[in-house]
């Protein structure tokens, strides 16, 4: 592999890594803040994939549909969990699975209705469109960068409200006592809210970033939701700075994995989940 | 029962009321724990709840303050009913709790455990802020960095106070603020509360020690397998031995 190659590799890892992150950040304060396995998680970020091709359709622009979106997405996040979410903390996770799961397929079946079973493009907004040529022949598309640029910025800001914010420490609270919390005067359903539909917007927001250069795609949610719990596992349950690092992780792996050792894969995502548990079961980081 | 009589004479002070109980029920399963408790405090009031090991003092405070569901009974804060909660009303009319057992958010470091609650008061009153924490406690300012899980057990019941003043309370419920605690630390929490009674702020204190209880406070209430036995004047306590041993005695 040239450098140029390798340069190339580089930046596709960055970007995948980081684009999962956004997803995975917020399925790992929804399962450590409050509890909750949520496989409907995946779904969001399909949600959002799908209402940047309709949206986009609808504006001609994917940048104003993003504007639209995430306080759609948050306003959608919000709803879901005061109908649904807030009356799962109390239950086990078993009765947790079989609900969010029966929420896959109702998304799936909404989506059908509503748009269809078809594959569908996005296009690049006009502005990203340009590539940056890095030898003769190969050169690198603006968008892709713009991506991972504005995962890192939202990786900054969550640090930012999770470490430096009154917010931040409310939600760190709440996910060690309930009760103190309260008793302090603060409404805990009201911050888990905030945090689900926080999680559901950062998902969207993934979903319509992707678009323009994956497919849009029924089912796509799926695996995107079952890499993103590999990354909350690896990156320590509850820890936003262990899925960042996770997600990079498994950002190099599968990237690399696919460039190196073609007919495995699949297996190098996996292989890397195996040897972080053996090092450290509970994650890389820890709750907190 | 001249119990009764002092219960009445006290009760019917005149100070606003800040938390009011009647006829509180509350069970854990099919345990019927409190049995019809009345309770009662007023601004500035200083009273001190008593009962030996299990007879629901804890229970009532919680119960009080939604935590847990009452069955039966009333519970008002300020004149509102608020039986039952939402937790979190009771606590923004200005009731501060500092629960048995400390709860610290040993996630969080000292100074966003104290910065995390705080808020003017219901008056909006703010004289209780970040700094007159520190210079209150000295120990907690050397230890500002720390995360609240490394704290000694003192340090950490200095930190719950510090956070429950840091909403700027009219009401604080310190329940068994001294347990578990070197003599020295201990005499440093009673230096405390004995600050806050001062500051104006109405306290409601269990402690197994009625000796300090008794002197710190105005009023006693005796708490026996979940009903009020007597409820009066901390003096009429203190001077009563015969009270004690057949109420609190070990
Ligand atoms: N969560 C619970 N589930 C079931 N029973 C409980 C629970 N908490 C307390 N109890 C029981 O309720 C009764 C009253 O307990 P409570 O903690 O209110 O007493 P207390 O007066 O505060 O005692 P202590 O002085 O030991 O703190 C006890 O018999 C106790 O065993
Ligand atoms: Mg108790």
């Amino acid at each position: 592999m040239d450098l140029v190659t390798f340069l190339i590799q580089i930046l596709n890892a960055l970007q995948y890594g980081l684009l999962l992150f956004l997803v995975a950040s917020g399925l790992t304060l929804v399962f450590g803040i409050m509890g909750i396995i949520n496989l409907a998680h995946g779904s969001f970020y399909m949600v959002g994939a799908y209402m940047a091709f309709v949206l986009t359709g609808m504006t001609g622009n994917l940048m104003l549909t993003i504007a639209l979106g995430i306080p759609l997405a948050f306003a959608f996040g919000a709803l879901l969990e005061w109908l649904l979410f807030a009356h799962l903390y109390k239950r086990d996770h078993l009765e947790q699975v079989l609900l969010t799961y029966g929420l896959i397929l109702i998304f799936e079946e909404l989506r059908s209705l509503a748009v269809g079973d078809d594959v569908h493009g996005v296009a690049v907004p006009a502005l990203f469109s340009a590539s940056i040529p890095l030898s003769d022949t190969l050169s690198y598309p603006v968008y892709r960068i713009v991506i991972s640029v504005v995962c890192l910025l939202l990786a900054g800001g969550l640090w930012w409200l999770m470490k430096r914010t009154r917010l931040g420490m409310m939600i760190r609270a709440g996910s060690h006592d309930r009760d103190m919390v309260q008793s302090l005067g603060i409404d805990i359903n009201l911050l888990y809210r905030t945090v689900f539909a926080l999680g559901v917007a950062l998902a969207a927001l993934a979903g319509m970033l992707a678009a323009p250069i994956s497919s849009v795609y029924p089912g796509m949610g799926g695996s995107v939701l079952i890499i993103s719990f590999v990354i909350v596992v690896i990156g320590g349950i509850g820890s936003v700075w262990g899925a960042l690092v996770a997600a990079l992780l498994i950002g190099f792996a599968d990237t690399f994995g696919k460039v190196l050792l073609p007919e495995f894969a699949g297996l190098a995502v996996y292989l890397v989940m195996a040897a972080v548990l053996l090092w450290r079961p509970e994650g890389i980081f820890k709750k907190g | 029962m001249s119990e009764t009589a002092s219960r009445n004479a006290v009760s019917s002070s005149a100070a606003e009321t800040l938390l009011e109980a009647r006829g509180l029920h509350t069970y854990y399963g099919s345990s019927h724990i409190l049995h019809g408790v009345d309770f009662r405090i007023g601004k500035g009031e200083t009273l001190g709840l008593m009962g030996r090991n299990g007879m629901g003092k804890t229970t009532l405070i919680r119960s009080m303050l939604g935590l847990v569901k009452p069955r039966g009974g009333e519970v008002r804060v300020r004149g509102h009913a608020m039986t039952g909660g939402p937790t979190h009303r009771i606590a923004r009319r200005g009731v501060a709790y500092v629960p048995e057992g400390r709860g610290i958010f040993p996630n969080l470091s000292v100074r966003e455990n104290l910065l995390m609650a705080a808020r003017p008061g219901v008056d909006g009153q703010c004289n209780w802020d970040y700094d007159r924490v520190m210079h209150t406690f000295p120990r907690l300012a050397e230890r500002i960095g720390h995360g609240g899980g490394q704290l000694s057990g003192g340090e950490q019941q200095m930190l719950t106070i510090g956070r429950a003043l840091m909403t700027n309370p009219d009401l604080l419920i310190l329940d068994e603020a001294t347990e578990g605690l070197a003599p020295l630390i201990v005499r440093e929490i009673w230096r405390v509360i004995r600050e806050i009674r001062d500051s104006g702020i109405a306290t409601v204190i269990v402690d197994k020690n009625h000796a300090a209880v008794t002197s710190v406070t105005d009023r006693s209430m005796i708490l026996v397998k979940g009903q009020v036995v007597f409820d009066g004047a901390s003096e009429a306590v203190r001077n009563n031995p015969e009270l004690i041993q057949r109420h609190l005695g070990v």
